[in-house]
């Protein structure tokens, strides 16, 4: 691990709605813990806790990779999932491919994607068919002051 | 206002634990749509919603929503109510109706 840099590593387990969104909470008490400024942990907390949920519901669980330093936070939200055949129209607000089962719960209103994007400072998207999805998500701290890593 | 003096105002039935009943709530949001409620509900709303499962736990607490209010006399289960009391959100559960709780809170908040 480079100096400076807190590095996490979670499982995010499918189709388990019982532990989704642990992976978005607990990197969200270790920014409040860092001071943090408010508004970029909520930017995190909700482009994070959106890419854990659409991890769980659609691509069958995966692994989301976190580095901080006194800048920014990075998170990589990598599944081996089936992957998204057209990533534009997946970006459209209200576009959704999730079951009934899941729209019932309150998800699947096609939001998801685009709220990392509005969220996120820096947003890239990759995917493969049969292969999986690839998020990469960065949100810069703008009080690097408190932070001390 | 406390959760605990809304709760009693209002005459609701706080399903979770004393622990969940301090903190300030400062406003309302009503949405089921959890991708809404995250990102437009603001910090000391309370939060009605008609979903009982467990991510709304998870949603309260991102958005730093004191406490949801399950209306329309609505069960919530018991995983919930635990994991709630677990991660110091409150759970109140009322008979009426979203809008009734919406105008009678707004009176107050």
């Amino acid at each position: 691990m480079k100096e400076g840099i807190i590095s996490k590593e979670y499982v995010i387990p499918a189709n388990d709605f019982a532990v989704a969104g642990e992976a978005s909470s607990n990197v969200k008490k270790i920014l409040i813990q860092l001071g943090v400024e408010p508004q970029a942990i909520k930017k995190t907390a909700v482009s994070m806790y959106e890419a854990e949920m659409n991890v769980v519901i659609h691509a069958g669980g995966g692994r989301a990779f976190v580095e901080i330093d006194e800048e920014k936070i990075l998170i990589k939200i990598k599944d081996d999932g089936p992957g998204i055949p057209d990533i534009d129209l997946a970006m459209q607000e209200g576009y959704s491919t999730a079951s009934d089962e899941i729209r019932e719960k309150g998800f699947g209103a096609g939001m998801g994607l685009p709220n990392i994007k509005k969220y996120s400072d820096i947003f890239n998207i990759t995917s493969q068919i049969g292969k999986g999805t690839l998020l990469e998500i960065t949100v810069f701290f703008k009080v690097k002051e408190f932070i001390k890593i | 206002m406390k959760v605990e003096e809304f709760a009693k105002h209002f005459e609701m039935n706080v399903l979770t634990s004393e622990e969940t009943l301090n903190k300030e709530i400062t406003g309302m949001y009503i949405c089921d749509l959890l991708s809404l409620v995250m990102s437009k509900a603001k910090k000391g709303d309370a939060w009605i919603t008609v979903h009982t499962h467990l991510n709304i736990v998870a949603v309260a607490l991102l958005a730093e929503l004191p406490c949801i209010i399950i209306p329309e006399g609505i069960s919530v289960e018991e995983a919930t109510v635990n994991k709630a009391s677990e991660e110091g959100v409150a759970i109140l559960s009322t008979n009426k109706d979203s809008f009734k709780v919406a105008c009678e809170a707004g009176k107050l908040l």
